[in-house]
C-alpha cells in the first residue's frame, strides 16, 4: 500500500468522523425500525402505513442527518486523499457498528460474528489497496 | 435464516450494487471533473441528469435503502451492516464484466475474505 499523503490532521478528523457517523447513522436506523416494529404485513395499505411512522420517527431522521454528515466528510476528505487510501475507513465501520450496535442498542453478538467482522474489514482492506482506476479516458 | 431476510439482502446488495454501476458509468461518459467553480458543478450535475443511466442508478439506490430500512425492522443492525459487504463480491464482478475494469489477484483475495467473514457472521 502506499501512503502518498501524509497523516495530516484534518484527514484523521474526516476519517474518524466518516466512521462514526457512518455507523451511527446505521445504529439510528435500527433504533427507529426497531420502535416502529418488524413489518410483516405485506398488504399496499399496511405498507404503507409503516412507511408514514417511519418518516415521522426520530431516531430515523436523525439516522438520515448522520448519514448525510458521512457522505459530506467522504466527499470532502475525497478532494486531497486517494480513494485506495479512504477505503480503508470504510472497512473500520462494520467494526464500529457492530461495537454501537452492541454499547447502544444491547445487541447480543456471538464470538463467531465479532471474528466475521474481523475478517471483512480484513478482505475490505485488501480490495481497497488497490489502484482506483484500471480502465482508460473515455 | 428465514426466507424475507436472504430476499431482503440479495435485493439490498444487487439494487445497491447495481444503481452504483449505473451512476458510474453516467459519471465516466461526463468525464473526470477538473473545473470545481460551482457554475461548472451545476452544468455537470444537469448533464449527468439528462443520461438515463443516472434516473435508473438512483432509483435502484432507493429502492435499495428502503428495503434496508425494511430489513432493520426485524434484523439487528450488527448483522445486516456486516452482510451488505457481500456488495463488495458483486461489485468485482460487476466492474469487470460490465464496465471492463481489471481485477488484481490482490483485490480478489480481498473478495474471498470478505465472503469467508459474512458466513462467520452469519453462523456465529
Amino acid at each position: 500500500m502506499k501512503f502518498r499523503h501524509r497523516l495530516h490532521g484534518k484527514t484523521i478528523v474526516l476519517i474518524a468522523m466518516m466512521a462514526l457517523f457512518g455507523a451511527l447513522g446505521d445504529v439510528l436506523l435500527r433504533k427507529g425500525m426497531e420502535q416502529i416494529g418488524a413489518i410483516s404485513n405485506w398488504h399496499p395499505s399496511a405498507l404503507l402505513s409503516a412507511f408514514e411512522r417511519t418518516f415521522r420517527s426520530g431516531p430515523i431522521w436523525l439516522g438520515i442527518t448522520s448519514l448525510l454528515l458521512f457522505f459530506v466528510a467522504y466527499l470532502l476528505v475525497l478532494s486531497w486523499a486517494d480513494y485506495s487510501y479512504v477505503q480503508p475507513a470504510s472497512a473500520t465501520g462494520y467494526l464500529f457498528v457492530a461495537l454501537l450496535g452492541y454499547l447502544l442498542l444491547g445487541e447480543v453478538i456471538p464470538r463467531g460474528r465479532w471474528i466475521g467482522v474481523l475478517v471483512i474489514c480484513l478482505g475490505v482492506l485488501l480490495v481497497g489497496g488497490t489502484p482506483p482506476r484500471t480502465t482508460e479516458e473515455g | 435464516m428465514i426466507l424475507r431476510t436472504v430476499l431482503s439482502i440479495g435485493i439490498i446488495i444487487f439494487a445497491g450494487t447495481g444503481g452504483e454501476l449505473a451512476v458510474t458509468r453516467t459519471m465516466k461518459g461526463i468525464g473526470e471533473v477538473h473545473n470545481f467553480s460551482p457554475r461548472n458543478l451545476l452544468r455537470v450535475i444537469l448533464r449527468a441528469f439528462r443520461s438515463g443511466w443516472m434516473w435508473l442508478g438512483l432509483s435502484l439506490m432507493a429502492l435499495s435503502f428502503f428495503v434496508l430500512l425494511m430489513l432493520l425492522s426485524w434484523e439487528n443492525v450488527s448483522f445486516v451492516v456486516p452482510v451488505t459487504a457481500l456488495s463488495y463480491v458483486l461489485g468485482a464482478f460487476g466492474g469487470k464484466f460490465l464496465l471492463g475494469e481489471r481485477i488484481e489477484a490482490r483485490r480478489w483475495i480481498g473478495v474471498v475474505l470478505v465472503c469467508v467473514g459474512v458466513l462467520l457472521v452469519c453462523v456465529g
